[in-house]
């Protein structure tokens, strides 16, 4: 079971939490919602949580809390630019179905 | 896919719901818009890598508008059409803005606000400040990749009801949801971090392209208050780029040059002024349009002397202004640098000495403005965990003072959002007087009879004066809890008062500790359930329709195609009972090869009958 970051993302998460000043890692994990199914959750984590499974990639710290996990196993998180846009892509190898964006999804 | 940004814990957003907010700093000269993203404020660049859209809007006799570079570029072409500083003009009508006779425009004299006749027609400073708006908008959609649920627009401390009634309504005019105007100074203050910081009074000197403006802060529980504003509207940068061509002229024994060669020196002496920053000098290669050759060499200590009246114009209003505020220099806990032209040494290293401290300078004085007023949409848009969302609150009902005849003196007005603080000064009515009643009221209504009494109290010990001589200074502050606090304070002897209500609105504490949690248990079961349940739902569809078409069109396949559908069909309903996701799965699929023949036969029959009884060319027609 594991969760990586792309060298890419990894950089851009140590940045983000150096410079938001406090933070132990990232958060990652799924909740039921969206218009297909579920979607994810990417957040700054400032504690670690009693069931977190943790997981370091790049040097960061990866927390994901084990009702997550069975989703999201095995994926990558990538960090890139679309146009103006940029930002965190994930790469989910569970995934069956997604809505047209891609924010939400079936396994 | 989408692309997803970090959130604050906890505050993961839906697909497709993210509260996507911006601020927005509408600037004289030049506007930026910003954003937070990954916990960081950030300034949302166009396509060119360009932060700074100059505030600069063209309208062409066809109805095209170009804005920013597009527009500053045509400028000298053709001026009465291009308007630069529309915010100059926002809410105010002909006779606020004085001498006119210098300034390009053809002015329409309109109800409250002046208008300005373009080749596009009669076009109002708000409509004007609307399209710079809109590029804004458009540019930070693209970037965040969807629409914004709103904007902070800083306006300057100084700007009255109408000016930021009018800032408003640019903003609703461009589509813009505004969240709240922040004044220009506390923006830059909570880009700082200030408002986290302990309390305090703060400077902030903001030299921007053309104007100067200088606030006092006060600090207190997470609450900004203006304390003093003071400026020069005709005081900037541009001014020492105005000093520098002067200098020019002079080395150079030049006079009156054409308009496009005063240009070119102009933009020299920008680039030498930026030099300068980093350079103790700067060299100035120049060829006029008559053929002489400008070669010049510009030293720091030379534009430092061609610029020391410049920056003592400066000192005077924050002299000024801490006069107003009651303070002296030494008050002042941090001074805060806003606006391009403060990265001039020399100008850092006089409001240093003015405050004798060093300001603080690390932020890119251009951006801070848009940088703070992104960090307090992020927070009015929902997006901070913890206690900081109360600040979405408004206070439902006015918040007042009686005064002398029965009268309610509003405070604190309806909808202001909360946190927030409002002082106003009041003074004795009687020689001699040495207390006085303050009594809180909240309501709309004229008369204190006719609002609610939230609190009375007194202040006691004022040293006997005439009337009217005592200035007692009553602050009304309701913080991010929804608890007001109204202090009294005679400013001459400091004799103080104080009250804490929790007016009704309060919020209650259940709603904010309120926090769902999360099962963790059984998360390989839950999601085998979830598949299970998809797959259910998957089997009784097909059912149903296979159903419906063997009752329709069964006697299209063999008898013994039709046993073997129904043998799939008993098979598959014999694994709804179980909890197995993938033996439902495998009886999905035999049931669909099983109706194949079936389906097939159905389509068949049913592009038969859609065919029957036409010949060929009736259907070559269609």
């Amino acid at each position: 079971m594991s969760i990586t970051l792309s060298e890419s993302a990894a950089r851009h998460v140590q940045n983000f939490i150096t410079r938001r000043g406090k933070g132990v890692g990232l958060r990652i994990g799924v909740r039921t919602s969206g218009c297909s199914g579920m979607a994810y959750k990417l957040e700054f984590a400032d504690a670690v949580a009693d069931d977190d499974l943790q997981f370091v990639s790049h040097g960061v710290t990866l927390l994901v809390d084990s009702k997550s996990l069975p989703y999201i196993d095995g994926m990558e998180l990538d960090y890139t630019r679309e146009g103006l846009n940029e930002g965190f892509k994930f790469n989910n190898p569970n995934v069956k179905n997604a809505c047209g964006c891609g924010e939400s999804f079936q396994v | 896919m989408a692309l997803l940004q970090i959130s604050e814990p906890g505050m993961s957003t839906a697909p497709h719901q993210h509260r996507l907010a911006v601020g927005i700093d509408l600037g004289t000269t030049n506007s930026l818009v910003a954003t937070v993203r990954n916990g960081i404020s950030v300034v949302l660049n166009d396509e060119n890598g360009r932060a700074m859209l100059p505030s600069v809007v063209r309208y062409a006799p066809d109805g095209g508008v170009t804005v920013g570079e597009g527009a500053q570029a045509a400028q000298s072409d053709d001026p009465v059409n291009t308007i630069v500083s529309a915010k100059r003009f926002m809410g105010r009508g002909l006779k606020d803005v004085g001498d006119t006779s210098r300034l390009p425009y053809r002015f329409v004299e309109a109800d409250g606000m002046l208008q300005l006749r373009t080749a596009a027609g009669v076009k109002s400073p708000v409509e004007v400040s609307a399209e710079i708006l809109g590029v804004l908008r458009q540019r930070a959609e693209a970037a965040l990749g969807g629409e914004l649920v709103g904007a902070v627009i800083t306006v300057p401390a100084y700007f009255d009801d109408a000016q930021r009634q009018a800032t408003k309504d640019a903003a609703r005019l461009a589509g813009l949801n505004v969240l709240r105007l922040l004044n220009e100074p506390t923006a830059a203050a909570i880009a700082y971090g200030l408002d986290n910081a302990s309390e305090g009074v703060y400077a902030v000197y903001d030299l921007g392209g053309g104007t100067f403006d200088i606030s006092i802060l006060r600090l207190t529980r997470g609450v900004f208050e203006v304390l003093a504003a003071n400026g020069d509207s005709a005081l900037g940068g541009d001014d020492f780029d105005q000093r520098i061509h002067c200098w020019l002229l002079e080395k150079n024994n030049l006079s009156a040059l054409s308009p496009g060669d005063t240009r070119l020196l102009l933009t020299h002496a920008r680039t030498a002024k930026e030099q300068l920053t980093d350079h103790d000098q700067a060299r100035i290669t120049a060829v006029l349009s008559g053929g002489e050759l400008i070669d010049n060499v510009l030293t720091r200590d030379e534009f430092q002397s061609l610029s020391r009246n410049l920056i003592q114009r400066t000192l005077q209003p924050m002299r000024r202004a801490l006069r107003d505020a009651g303070l002296a220099a030494a008050d002042i806990k941090g001074v805060v640098m806003v606006g391009g032209a403060t990265r001039m040494p020399q100008v850092q290293h006089a409001v240093g000495e003015f405050f004798g401290q060093t300001p603080l300078t690390n932020l890119d004085p251009d951006k801070v403005v848009a940088l703070g007023a992104a960090i307090q949409a992020n927070l009015l848009a929902g997006n901070r965990g913890g206690d900081e969302w109360l600040l979405l609150d408004v206070i439902p009902l006015s918040l007042g003072i009686e005064t002398m005849g029965g009268l309610s003196e509003k405070i604190i007005p309806r909808n202001s959002t909360i946190p927030t603080a409002r002082a106003q000064e009041f003074t004795t009515y009687r020689d001699g007087q040495t207390a006085m009643s303050v009594h809180v009221v909240q309501g709309e209504r004229e008369l204190v009879s006719d609002c609610r009494s939230l609190a009375r109290f007194e202040l006691r010990g004022i040293p006997a004066m005439v009337a009217g001589a005592a200035r007692i200074r009553v602050t009304y502050q309701v913080d991010a809890d929804g608890l007001l606090n109204v202090s009294a304070r005679e400013t001459g002897s400091g004799v103080e008062a104080a009250i804490t209500v929790k007016p009704s609105y309060g919020l209650s504490d259940a709603e904010i500790t309120r926090m769902l949690q999360e099962s963790t248990l059984h998360a390989r079961e839950d999601m085998q359930a979830r598949a299970l349940r998809e797959q259910q739902t998957e089997a009784n569809q097909l059912l149903e329709a296979v159903q419906h078409a063997l009752e329709q069109d069964g006697e299209l396949v063999s008898g013994e195609q039709r046993e073997r559908i129904a043998a799939c069909m008993t098979g598959l309903r014999g694994t709804l009972e179980l909890s197995d996701h993938l033996v439902i799965k495998r009886a999905v699929s035999a049931l669909n090869d099983a109706t194949v023949g079936l389906a097939q036969a159905r389509m068949d029959k049913s592009v038969a009958k859609a065919l029957a009884g036409k010949n060929i060319s009736e259907l070559e027609q269609k």
